[in-house]
């Protein structure tokens, strides 16, 4: 308990400051609107029901279209790992759509898919599909050849291999390219919100902006800024949990 | 290792011939990707709306190249990126430098780089908006807060990483703090370092393209945008087409940048992975 206190005495020590700054008037109010004043606006937001009514339509987009995206992404690394056609065909293409900026294609899902969450779900699944193909292509062609070959020995089919042998030695690289991919599904989802919809939580920063309550946004962005923060740290728990067979030494 | 071997053994001609068909194999995949998008596009299975050909966007985009607008708009938008992206570097390594020497740096900003890291810092766009006003400063001030985490963690973590012995070598032959940081660490460390601005040029792209398509005005995103508003399907098309190749451009620089930087490393000769 001391010790994370001292660990992040900083983080208090910066809202002490940014409090009396913004009480004293140091800088305008109305751009950095006192912590106790965005608190309360939080707590507004929380009983009007908003903030959970916004929240709930984001969450299920990023949900969805990570989750499709997990699905889809690692079929295709470990595809393109083990088939050599699969990698000659799809390999060009991953690198050279990998670097392009996934916010560009805003515009496109809304042509093809509308306002609604069809598309924001394809954006956020297009958007994190490669990082996770890329970790499974990476983390399937690192197997043992040793352990594949024991596999097939033993009379394991293909599929099978992949399945008991081929994934779980892939899972470390994979699991870090789901962490890469969830932190793109949460900047994906709030700027799709912001830029293009009718509801959540981007769009309600939007709306909050643009009508002058500057400490609703405020709440709000923090809380969006918070709820990628944990949604990390839950999901850096469960890779932990998911990799404590691996012996140590080894990750 | 024994892929290494063979490679150094082909003669230079073979070795032409296999970057050659490489090269081919990529192009052919591209290609194939284009015209399936030509004869889907022309099939009437979609309409000219959703998805207009490749060769009317090619047209579009051989308009605006030739008026300038192109040059124009890819200009300001490689700005903002590069502009932002430096900024980030060089506060990002600063940064990491005194986190990884000194107690005090590393106890303040320890706990503001590990929770700042995970954020989406995206949505702050509003409250940088609401400081900085639409233009220029604030679309960089966004392309800066949004890359430099992964600088610094890679620089800290590339110097923490430094091998005790070479400090104590360079130490006992008398180096100073000074020579010791430009001569031992931060070449020790570049490795990491580039590892980590390659994570954040990439970052540095996404970030000034959504400022420009949230705030406007002229660059890729804010162009792409307003076709988009006019229901403009072929430029906003041209747009996504324009800002894949600048993507792709800007990316393939830095790792050659990379490989040039880091000729004296041993990473250099290991056969590069994807």
């Amino acid at each position: 308990m001391r010790a994370a206190l001292i660990r992040y005495s900083p983080l208090l020590l910066l809202a002490i400051a940014w409090q009396l700054v913004s009480q004293f008037e140091l800088v305008s109010s109305t751009a950095l609107p006192p912590l106790t004043q965005i608190g309360s606006a939080w707590i507004d937001l929380l009983t009007s029901g908003d903030l959970q009514k916004n929240a709930a339509p984001s969450l299920y987009r990023g949900g969805a279209g990570l989750m499709l995206a997990i699905g889809f992404g690692t079929a295709l690394g470990i595809a393109m790992a083990w088939w050599r056609p699969v990698n000659v065909v799809a390999g060009p293409l991953v690198e050279a759509f990998y670097p392009m900026p996934k916010s560009a294609l805003i515009p496109v899902t809304v042509i093809w898919l509308g306002f609604g969450d069809g598309s924001k779900i394809l954006l956020i699944f297009l958007g994190c599909m490669l990082p996770v193909t890329i970790g499974a292509f990476n983390g399937a062609r690192s197997t043992e050849q040793v352990l594949v070959w024991s596999a097939r020995c033993m009379g394991a089919s293909r599929l099978r291999m992949m399945w008991d042998v081929v994934l779980p030695s892939a899972l470390p690289e994979l699991l870090n390219g789901i962490r890469t991919a969830l932190a793109l599904a949460f900047i994906l989802m709030v700027t799709s919100e912001l830029i293009v919809a009718r509801e959540g939580l981007g769009n309600l920063i939007g709306f909050l902006g643009a009508n002058g309550s500057y400490a609703a946004m405020y709440a709000v962005v923090l809380t969006v800024a918070f709820l990628g923060f944990a949604a990390d740290r839950i999901y850096q728990f469960f890779m932990q949990r998911m990799l404590a067979w691996r012996e140590t030494g080894m990750a | 290792m024994s892929a290494l071997v063979n490679a150094g053994e082909l003669s230079p001609a073979a070795r032409l011939l296999r970057a050659a068909g490489r090269t081919a194999a990529h192009l052919g995949s591209i290609a194939a990707l284009l015209v399936a998008w030509e004869v889907f596009a022309r099939s009437g299975a979609v309409t000219m709306f959703m998805l207009p050909p490749f060769s009317a966007v090619a047209e579009r985009i051989w308009a605006d190249a030739v008026d300038g607008n192109l040059w124009l708009n890819i200009g300001l938008t490689l700005y903002r990126t590069i502009v932002g992206f430096l900024l980030a570097s060089v506060i990002g390594i600063g940064l990491g430098i005194a986190m990884a020497r000194t107690r005090l740096a590393r106890w303040f900003f320890d706990p503001i780089i590990s929770i700042g890291f995970p954020m989406p810092k995206v949505v702050f766009l509003p409250v940088v908006i609401l400081w900085l006003g639409v233009f220029d400063v604030s679309k960089i001030t966004m392309v800066t807060i949004e890359a430099v985490f992964p600088v610094v963690t890679a620089t800290v973590l590339g110097i923490q990483g430094v091998d005790h012995e070479l400090l104590w070598s360079a130490r006992n032959m008398g180096a100073k703090d000074r020579e010791l940081l430009w001569q031992v660490l931060l070449p020790a460390a570049l490795p990491q370092i580039m590892t980590g601005i390659q994570v954040a040029l990439p970052i540095a792209l996404v970030v000034a393209v959504f400022t420009e398509m949230a705030m406007g005005g002229f660059g890729l995103g804010g162009v792409m945008m307003q076709s988009s508003r006019f229901a403009d399907s072929r430029g906003v098309f041209a747009g996504i087409v324009e800002i894949a190749v600048v993507g792709y451009c800007v990316v393939k620089g830095l790792a050659i940048l990379r490989w040039r930087l880091l000729l004296w490393h041993q990473e250099a000769m290991a056969p590069s992975t994807v």
